[in-house]
């Protein structure tokens, strides 16, 4: 009975602050939210990896690959299977379909293991259809819809293949891939006997590979991942920062209260029992709507991230969401876990709290000396602690680790950094006024300082990205316009084709760059090789980062390589390093290139090379330089005489836009989030001026009767919030500069093997700076118009109920 | 006058409709005579009269929907003990003719079998033709699928006649599985022998024929694998030829199906077709020279005896069967009940011994238990 009445003494302080209650919810919802979102986003490609890691059974079953790059032949495959091995032959590639790209696999269903095909294919009934020409495409009913129309074999649906990939018999899939005869893995069966004579006897190029839990997907993403979870997570820490104050005011605020349900006897674990109780109530309230809300924001990222992926990875990632159950328990954790931390401090002093202590209101009076004394202290040591872990460390997660340190670092120093600046000013002032504003500023800090560390967060996150994501796009515009120095790029279908077209190009045109390659393993990673020709446009143009006057011949004349910057990070190579090959050759590394937007480690060697080491590159792609003006002219003449589909005549100008546009993308679901995170901080800055509002009437009576009007005390207000939080501004500079560095430094060469040059864009400071200070600007609005509306007897019975 | 036809090709179809889903059930007589004479869907249709070349027959026919090379032998091991061996090589076109390539619309499909008395072991293949995984050339003589092979070979040294020369006198013969493996030769001591009209082979039931020929004079000398070690083994051994394109009638259940060599040297082939009705019996006596003398329908009698649980199914594994006409009375029993076929359309296939009027071995086939 105590207990429901001491309830409904808590809660009756939330009726009378609707408003405050409204924030407490809407911060945890909107910190759940985009936490929740980002996770789904991520769980939802991760499931995806898995089911195409799974599809061919890669997850469980060993594979044999070419240990040369070149495709393994049918010649090989049989020769295996005539000496008792029990494999199947898999091609795979990519087709382009207009805009979309499908992964086609192509199975062999009479010899593939059952452990082999983890989809519904080929079974019973479709088998003959599948089998014979025509053949049958099995996609997933989505890919089905996206492709509808185009010229494909006859399609069925299955939800049980991945979005993206199109599954067929490996005949229809060699002609639709233009792989004659080729097969790109051997599916080993498990059980085979032990008598067997080793795959090496039988076939020297192939190497078999165990299988992979994770596939290449999985781990090429994992940094794309990781950066989304981090931004999840500031997103998430900002949006406590909301929580955090509104707890502690609502906690403070209701002293009295307490104290007086205390002194009626309800025993100090009765009452803080209470209190958790409430607030796990909340919690899930706000978990609920935050879950939903963060599949609302995750749907609406989703088909961004699916593009980047696609684009950045090829790896398909269906467009939409599906609910799952793992999913709504982790976000209702997060919303639970969020609460009870933002609360802990104030559950702590309930639970600890005298019972004849005075009853006083001592909200915002927490921050003293002493405790900003301390914020300092800790702001160092982390300051410490975070550049000893840049120092010293290496790894993504000790990148993101000094990221987190230094914005930690920052928004903790940063109260400090405003007190000493307060009290500077108001030893300047003279102007009683202006005394009184800086004073009075001085007093309020305490109470704003959450919400200005969270603008902090927000804002130097926002520069710092910004900043990373434009010296990136210059730095890229620059490379893609050497890197892609050919007027045109021409692919034929067929070897023949090929063949003819370079016949046909001989004396039409300036130059005719072949762009072969191969794809084999580095030390059991994925790695391509490219032949490049002895010609000025690559000696003029390619993007070297580490040459000598030498590099160009000695890759001319075989005796060299080029490395891109990921390969030479990741295994530490230099020029002048030996570098072994697929087919296990050996050769000297001459010079390292910038390869910015390439998941892969790459290789480029002379043409001769090349052919040489492998005689089975397809030759099948082209870069033709000619005088621009005639590149229209020249491409319809190319299109007429091969009757080349379009795709596979690409000028120079929209292969740019094209590379631009994944570009653009891919740092597209970066800015909303950006976005989101200054949205909630400005949300937490109007959290904590309508909480400040209401108690401000006492300090403002004062003024107000001394002979200020509610005019001027609200422009002094207004004035206020702009110090404060141009401050804030400034204090952000510094700090997303120093975010943006270890974004380009650390965390790029960590999460994709390559190192940018940072570039500062004062322009875009600017328009942040407007954007913020409206922000702060509007979050002051509404609190304002209640002090302007103020009526003269309510200021002045502050008088008449002083306490 | 009826050989294997009905047997094998009920086995294939069974096999062919699980596995490729284009079973063509048809009412009993619906089809019957009158469809004799028409093509299936494009394919090849037997007439009477035909003349065989060899060795061009042993080859495939690829016109023909179905076609098979069929080998079972009794083995006597070294150790004592009796084995049998299957090795079966099954061709089925989705459409007339072959192209190269993963185009082909042939199917090829391989059945292994090594019974002992206490154990038997199974293992299948199947596999496209066109790419060389699995094929037949006629001269020299060589049919494989994967590392299963039947290839013509020189005489087995020391053997005191070389059989005819019709290129599959002399083979060899290998398969394996997960837990065993035989490698055997094997040398015809007598001629090959058709079937039916000269190899043309009317199944009464339907009415439906086939082209049919058999080698049932071979002698054998080879090893068997088996989990404990190597056996060496000498027996005899059986080889039916067939292709058609016409599939049974559809109340057709199952059959039983008996090929028995005797110690006087002649052989029989019997079998019950099994329908709704009282079934159908034929039967072709084989004299030691090689001599057919097809029996008329019913002339054979079969009985079950006894039954075995096998995988879970009763399958009736004694038997006595009744040829008056060649003063036949005998019961065959199974040298492992447990002789089951766990492949895709599963079936029993065993080794038999016969007692009674004659003495001998053989091989018995059931299918639809």
């Amino acid at each position: 009975m105590m207990r429901r009445t001491a309830m409904a003494a808590l809660l009756s302080h939330w009726r009378r602050r609707p408003m405050q209650l409204v924030m407490l919810l809407l911060g945890l919802s909107l910190a759940t939210a985009l936490w929740s979102g980002v996770q789904a986003i991520n769980a939802e490609a991760r499931a995806s990896y898995d089911r195409a890691a799974a599809t061919l059974g890669q997850d469980r079953l060993d594979r044999i690959v070419s240990g040369t790059g070149a495709p393994i032949t049918q010649s090989d495959y049989i020769a295996l299977r005539r000496a008792g091995w029990l494999v199947s032959p898999v091609v795979d590639g990519t087709l382009r379909l207009g805009q979309t790209r499908l992964n086609i696999i192509g199975i062999d269903p009479l010899t593939m293991p059952t452990e082999g095909l983890n989809a519904d294919v080929a079974r019973d009934g479709d088998l003959a259809a599948f089998l014979t020409p025509p053949g049958l495409l099995y996609l997933s009913p989505e890919t089905a819809d996206k492709l509808s129309g185009s010229a494909l074999p006859p399609v069925k649906r299955t939800s049980s293949l991945p979005a993206g990939i199109g599954m067929t018999d490996i005949g229809v899939a060699q002609q639709l891939l233009g792989k004659p005869g080729e097969i790109s893995q051997l599916i080993v069966a498990p059980g085979q006997r032990r008598d067997l004579r080793a795959i090496g006897e039988i076939a020297p190029t192939l190497v078999v590979k165990a299988p992979d839990a994770r596939g290449d997907l999985a781990r090429l993403t994992d940094s794309f991942h990781l950066n989304l979870t981090a931004f999840g997570f500031l997103a998430f820490a900002v949006g406590l920062f909301i929580v955090y104050s509104a707890i502690g005011l609502a906690f403070e605020q209701r002293r009295a209260t307490f104290r007086t349900l205390r002194s009626l006897g309800l025993p100090a674990s009765t009452l803080t029992g209470l209190l958790l109780a409430e607030l796990v109530g909340f919690a899930i309230v706000a978990g609920v709507a935050g879950v939903l809300l963060g599949y609302l924001v995750g749907s609406i990222l989703l088909p961004g991230v699916a593009a980047t992926l696609q684009g950045l990875y090829g790896a398909s990632v269906p467009g939409t969401l599906s609910l799952r159950p793992q999913w709504w328990a982790s976000g209702l954790a997060i919303a639970l876990f969020g609460t009870l931390a933002a609360a802990a401090q104030s559950l702590w002093r309930v639970w600890r709290m005298p019972l004849l202590a005075p009853a006083q209101p001592r909200a915002w009076a927490r921050a003293s000396e002493s405790g900003l004394r301390l914020q300092a202290a800790a702001a160092a040591t982390l300051f410490a602690a975070t550049i000893a872990l840049a120092g010293f460390g290496s790894g993504l997660v000790v990148g993101f680790s000094v990221l987190g340190g230094l914005l930690l670092g920052a928004a903790l120093l940063l109260p400090v950094l405003l007190a000493l600046f307060l009290a500077l000013m108001q030893w300047l002032a003279r102007h009683p006024i202006a005394q009184w504003f800086w004073a009075d500023t001085r007093q309020q800090l305490p109470g704003l300082s959450l919400a200005l560390m969270a603008l902090l967060l927000a804002l130097s996150a926002n520069i710092g990205v910004g900043t990373m994501v434009s010296s990136f796009r210059l730095t890229f515009t620059g490379w893609l316009d050497q890197r892609l120095a050919a007027e045109l790029y021409v692919t034929a279908r067929s070897e023949p084709e090929a063949a003819a077209l370079r016949g046909w190009l001989k004396g039409r045109v300036d130059a005719v760059l072949p762009i072969w390659s191969v794809s084999g393993d580095i030390a059991d990673a994925p790695v391509e090789i490219y032949g490049v020709a002895d010609d000025p446009t690559y000696r003029e143009n390619w993007p070297l980062l580490a040459r000598t006057p030498e590099t160009w011949d000695r890759v001319a004349n075989g005796a060299g390589a080029l490395v891109n910057e990921q390969l030479s990070r990741r295994d530490g190579l230099e020029i002048g390093d030996s570098l072994m090959l697929p087919g296990g050759w050996t050769t000297t590394i001459a010079g390292v290139y910038s390869d910015y937007g390439n998941p892969l480690p790459q290789v480029m060697i002379g043409l001769d090379a090349l052919t040489t080491h492998y005689p089975d590159v397809a030759r099948l792609r082209y870069g033709i330089r000619l005088p621009p003006e005639n590149v229209a002219a020249f491409s319809e003449a190319l299109r007429a005489r091969f009757d080349l589909p379009p795709e596979n005549i690409v000028d120079q100008g929209s292969l740019k836009r094209r590379s631009l546009a994944v570009f653009e993308q891919t740092f597209s679901v970066t800015a909303a989030l950006n976005v989101l995170t200054l949205g909630v901080a400005g949300l937490a800055m109007f959290a904590s001026l309508m909480t400040l509002s209401t108690m401000r009437l006492p300090q403002l009576a004062p003024i107000w009767a001394m002979g200020l009007t509610r005019r001027q005390l609200v422009v002094l207000e207004l004035a206020r919030t702009l110090v404060l939080a141009v401050i804030t501004l400034i204090a952000a500079l510094p700090v997303g500069l120093g975010l943006a560095w270890v974004l380009l430094s650390v965390v790029n060469v960590e999460a994709f093997g390559w190192q940018l040059p940072m570039h500062v864009f004062p322009a875009d400071w600017v328009r942040l700076a407007i954007l913020a200070l409206g922000a702060s600007l509007l979050s002051a609005l509404i609190p304002l118009r209640q002090l302007a509306a103020t009526a003269p007897s309510d200021l002045l019975k502050v008088f008449a109920n002083e306490r | 006058m009826n050989g294997r036809l009905p047997t094998a090709n009920v086995t294939i179809l069974l096999l062919m409709s699980v596995l490729l889903g284009f079973s063509q059930p048809m009412p009993a007589g619906a089809q019957g005579f009158a469809g004799l004479g028409t093509t299936a869907e494009g394919f090849a249709v037997p007439e009477p009269g035909k003349s065989f070349a060899f060795p061009r027959d042993h080859g495939a026919h690829p016109d023909f929907r179905i076609e098979w090379w069929y080998i079972t032998a009794n083995l006597m091991g070294a150790d004592g003990k009796a084995y049998g061996v299957q090795w079966t090589l099954f061709r089925s076109a989705l459409q007339p003719g072959d192209r190269e390539g993963w185009n082909s619309p042939q199917i090829w499909m391989g059945h292994a079998g090594l019974t002992t008395p206490d154990r038997h072991f199974v293992a299948e293949r199947i596999a496209r033709g066109g790419i060389g995984q699995a094929g037949v050339t006629p001269e020299p003589f060589d049919a494989w699928i994967d590392d299963w092979r039947m290839q013509a070979a020189a005489p087995a040294k020391g053997s005191e006649t070389s059989g005819p020369s019709d290129g599959i006198a002399n083979v060899t013969l290998r398969a394996t599985g997960a837990e065993f493996g035989y490698a055997l030769g094997l040398t015809a001591k007598g001629p090959i022998v058709l079937q039916g009209q000269g190899g043309y082979s009317v199944k009464s039931a339907a009415g439906q024929a086939s082209y049919y020929y058999s080698q049932p004079f071979y002698t054998v000398r080879g090893t068997i694998s088996l989990p404990g070690g190597d056996v060496a083994v000498t027996g005899q051994a059986w080889l039916d030829r067939e292709w058609s394109s016409q599939p049974l009638a559809a109340d057709q259940t199952g059959w039983d199906w008996f090929s028995l060599h005797f110690d006087s040297g002649e052989k029989l082939m019997g079998f019950r077709l099994r329908d709704s009705g009282a079934g159908y019996t034929s039967a072709t006596w084989i004299a030691a020279d090689g001599t057919p003398s097809p029996l008329p329908p019913g002339a054979l009698t079969v009985e079950p005896l006894s039954s075995a649980q096998v995988a879970g199914r009763t399958v009736p594994v004694g038997w006595r069967l009744r040829l008056p006409a060649r003063g036949l009375d005998i019961t065959t029993t199974a040298v492992n009940p447990q002789a089951w076929m766990a492949t895709r359309t599963p079936y029993w296939e065993g080794p038999i011994s016969v007692s009674g009027s004659h003495q001998g071995r053989g091989y018995l086939e059931m299918t639809g238990y």
